[in-house]
């Protein structure tokens, strides 16, 4: 059976880690490879890295940051934040990630996920949506697709647009829900579910990890195939073997 | 010297990088004269990147069909992953009409409407012949898999392990000083790297 991921999300910005990582035993907290290495050593399944490097001139050093990380860790690796062409899509994936999150200029222009995977492959073309709740209390009224780093609304359904992202060949969604992102009570379990049963690829969650119950919720009623956390990972609340035993404890397969 | 098998179709960094991890003598290969340029091959390895007919048609464009076909006849060691696997086999849903390399028999099956598809992710391999490739891989471990078709190979002893996925499928076949898989093992972490130990010290 194909077990649930658990996925480590680092921000990154001019090269360094933000929201800071509090690992022991760490030269340097703030280096992305040294932070993947020890992400890696706690068997995280998979690694994000979300470029948030605002500065153009800076944009490049991410493709050393992608260059280093694989020459240390053998893991599947997502590079996301500023993808706005496929030119940044083989430079990404020239360095060395094995897959790319586009968010804004995939709704802005959608041919990037149909060019980019005809040319790359849908396994390498992630489509992240930034989704939010029309009605903070009633997921019966739908989510709206959110664009520029959550500051624009497109006036999009979430569903549709997952659906369409698929139709165009993405292989994955990675689903933030702006409603939960950052209030550490849990996942929007209904967001999750309504997308994962309405697409035929993998959905990865994110936005609201809190406590082990949280990810335990959103596996299983939320039919996530994969949950993304980034705090609770960088304040060591828990580990990601920590995450592992919980779940499998609760009946999820995970890799040991 | 190992032979990683470069048909210009994208990204091989990863496995080059990890066969670099490891410590073992490897070179990338862009055509066959580069190939026959060099002394001392003790090993190819074809990974896998795109889609099964554009695959047959790079490699034999760079003149590197034959050159498989006849250092598998002439027992050198291979390994295939994921693509590089498939390709062994007679034909592939993904590519009608276009021909593998024909070494064994059988054809690339389309997961289930019903599954997502592609099977990415993280899932077992069940030991079904165990061989020297698998050597400190305990049964049942993960491996890290992402593809759309699956192997259905006529000749079952080759088969070195199945996977669950929706079927039973065959992850990695085995014969002789040739291993082949489904899974990525440069994307498996140890697990993975055990392996392509495994194969290196099965070419040195």
């Amino acid at each position: 059976m194909l077990a649930k991921r658990i996925i480590p999300c680092l921000d990154v910005k001019d090269g360094r880690v933000v929201k800071g990582t509090k690992f022991l035993n760490l030269r340097d907290a703030g280096d992305p490879v040294e932070a993947a290495i020890e992400y890696d050593r706690q068997k995280a399944d998979e690694l994000v890295f979300l470029d948030i490097t605002a500065s153009s001139d800076n944009r490049e050093i991410i493709y050393d940051v992608v260059a280093r990380t694989a020459e240390n860790i053998f893991i599947p690796l997502t590079v996301g934040g500023g993808i706005r062409s496929i030119d940044d899509v083989r430079k990404i994936l020239l360095s060395g990630a094995d897959k790319v999150a586009i968010n804004t200029s995939a709704v802005q222009n959608p041919k990037i996920i149909s060019e980019s995977s005809c040319k790359f492959g849908s396994q390498c073309i992630v489509t992240a949506i930034d989704a939010k709740r029309n009605d903070p209390k009633d997921p019966t009224k739908g989510w709206e697709v959110f664009i520029h780093g959550g500051r624009t609304p497109t006036g999009i359904d979430a569903c549709s647009w997952a659906k369409k992202a698929v139709m165009l060949g993405s292989g994955e969604i990675l689903l933030t829900s702006m409603d939960a992102d950052g209030t550490k009570e849990g996942y929007d379990i209904e967001l999750n579910k309504i997308i994962s049963e309405s697409v035929k690829v993998p959905v990865i969650a994110s936005g609201g990890a809190g406590t082990l119950q949280h990810m335990l919720q959103v596996l299983e009623k939320g039919k996530a195939d994969a949950v993304l956390a980034a705090s609770i990972f960088h304040y060591k609340e828990f580990t990601v073997s920590n995450i592992k035993d919980y779940l499998k404890k609760n009946g999820i397969e995970v890799r040991e | 010297m190992l032979a990683l098998i470069d048909y210009g179709m994208g990204n091989i960094k990863s496995v080059y990088k990890a066969f670099e991890f490891v410590k073992a003598p490897v070179t990338l290969v862009e055509n066959k004269d580069q190939f026959d340029a060099m002394d001392n091959v003790k090993g190819i390895i074809l990974p896998g990147v795109g889609a099964f007919g554009d695959c047959m048609k790079n490699l034999d464009s760079r003149g590197f069909i034959s050159v498989i076909k006849e250092n598998i006849d002439k027992k050198m060691p291979y390994l295939g992953i994921c693509l590089g696997f498939q390709i062994l086999f007679g034909s592939s849903e993904e590519s009608p009409g276009i021909s593998g390399l024909e070494i064994f028999k059988g054809t690339n099956r389309r997961f289930s409407e019903e599954l997502k598809v592609p099977h990415m992710g993280w899932n077992r391999i069940i030991k079904v012949n165990d061989n020297v490739f698998l050597n400190n891989i305990a049964d049942k471990r993960h491996f890290y898999f992402v593809h759309s078709y699956y192997v259905d190979n006529d000749d079952k002893m080759i088969i070195s392990t199945v996977t669950d996925y929706g079927i039973s499928f065959t992850s990695s076949i085995c014969k002789d000083k040739l291993f082949a898989c489904q899974f990525h093992p440069e994307k498996s972490q140890d697990g993975g790297l055990n392996i392509i130990r495994n194969f290196v010290s099965q070419c040195l």
